[in-house]
């Protein structure tokens, strides 16, 4: 569909386009990191291209494949208006490389830029006001980096008193919640997990149903009961 | 209980109770809520509280958008870590006696967000007197919630309590076929 932005691309700027591909009517073009805002810049102001619809920007983490190729990919997707053709711009940086800023572009690339810093620590040159933009100044780390825990939580304000991360107050026992997440891994893989939902539970008969016991009693200890 | 006369035209007559149940009494039918809105969940709010089920017969229908006039917290949604501070400081700011009640399995438990963002259940931050479980819970279940609230107040229980499911016969004949 944009063949015609992609070939514009290698012709300007040549070696400093690192490859292109088409797949499906999605073209994509990975870009060296020195030749970022140029390339954006011309793909904006070339009346070829005309991409003056900035869509989005993101990146993804791939650390397995470093180090031969660096570690973050930061994508835009762009659509010109005039053309109705879209093209993605892909380029790659190590941990701790800085890129320009492309909000001198599309003004509206600096909020996905911090973003970008938020989940990522990507930093971005020329940026006017690099913060994050979705968590909170007290929170450590870039929680999209493949190298975040999965379980680590950083509350902003303590818990109450018996409410560590992943327990549960009363009434709900402590096995009580969404299955599908809440999974105990060593333990089912143990074999000894029998942390199922209420529903099957009452099937399986491994306890009684919540709705059984008086509300407010206390009484929701999870018992052991045989179904007839 | 003595004799129950019930008074004609003209005629005079009183009750006695005690002063802590008839304050209970009065409490119950006039909460005054504060909707705690952040996801979801409060399309199901919106249709609990409007005509069609209609929180007005339990007394609960007038929503007061500052917490010191408001002494029920409906928390309806998920809340994040970012969130936690501000829905503590706006519990803290209600006045005594004030309830809360956790809205739908995200703010019960955190429901399916399990991960760096969301605090697993309000209770993790601020007490909870009433759970309502479901992905998003009927408005029933919420009218279950509410009535469920209403007897706790009534006999001054304060503690927390999730809402049973209810028994469709349906749904048990279902369940019965499948599994034998």
């Amino acid at each position: 569909m944009s063949q015609v932005v992609l070939d514009r691309l290698v012709a300007q700027f040549g070696e400093r386009i690192i490859e292109t591909t088409t797949f499906r009517g999605d073209e994509v073009a990975i870009i060296a990191p020195d030749a970022w805002v140029e390339v954006a810049r011309f793909v904006k102001t070339d009346p070829a291209c005309a991409m003056n619809h900035f869509s989005d920007m993101t990146a993804v983490d791939y650390p397995e494949r470093e180090p031969e190729v660096p570690r973050f990919d930061v994508l835009v997707s762009v659509r010109s208006m005039v053309h109705k053709h879209r093209v993605r711009l892909k380029t790659r940086v190590e941990d701790g490389q800085n890129l320009p800023t492309l909000g001198v572009v599309w003004a509206g690339a600096s909020w996905a830029e911090r973003e970008i810093y938020d989940m990522f620590g990507i930093r971005f040159d020329g940026h006017p006001d690099l913060r994050r933009i979705l968590l909170y100044e007290e929170f450590v780390g870039h929680p999209l980096r493949k190298d975040y825990p999965i379980d680590r939580t950083q509350p902003l304000i303590p818990y109450r008193e018996g409410g560590l991360a992943g327990t549960k107050l009363p009434p709900f026992g402590q096995d009580e919640g969404q299955p599908w997440t809440r999974i105990n891994w060593p333990a089912r893989l143990k074999g000894v997990d029998t942390q199922v939902s209420p529903a099957i539970a009452l099937q399986q008969g491994q306890r009684r149903a919540l709705s059984e016991s008086t509300a407010g009693e206390g009484d929701l200890e999870p018992e052991v009961e045989a179904e007839e | 209980m003595g004799e129950v006369k019930v008074l004609q035209t003209g005629e005079a007559g009183y009750g006695t109770t005690r002063f802590d149940s008839l304050l209970a009494w009065a409490r119950k039918f006039s909460l005054f809520s504060y909707p705690f809105v952040t996801a979801c969940c409060g399309m199901e709010f919106m249709s609990t509280a409007c005509s069609r089920h209609d929180i007005a017969p339990f007394g609960a229908e007038a929503p007061r958008f500052s917490p010191r006039q408001a002494d029920l917290l409906w928390v309806v949604g998920t809340v994040v870590q970012r969130q936690a501070p501000v829905l503590k400081r706006i519990y803290e700011q209600m006045a005594d006696p004030k309830w809360v009640v956790a809205f739908g399995t995200c703010a019960s438990v955190g429901g399916f967000y399990d991960n760096y963002t969301t605090v697993p259940g309000i209770d993790k931050v601020i007490p909870v007197d009433i759970y309502i479980p479901g992905c998003p819970p009927r408005p029933e279940a919420v009218l279950d919630g509410l009535i469920l609230l209403q007897e706790k107040i009534s006999n001054g229980n304060r503690e927390p309590a999730i809402v049973p499911p209810r028994q469709l016969p349906g749904l048990v004949q279902i369940r019965k076929k499948e599994t034998a």
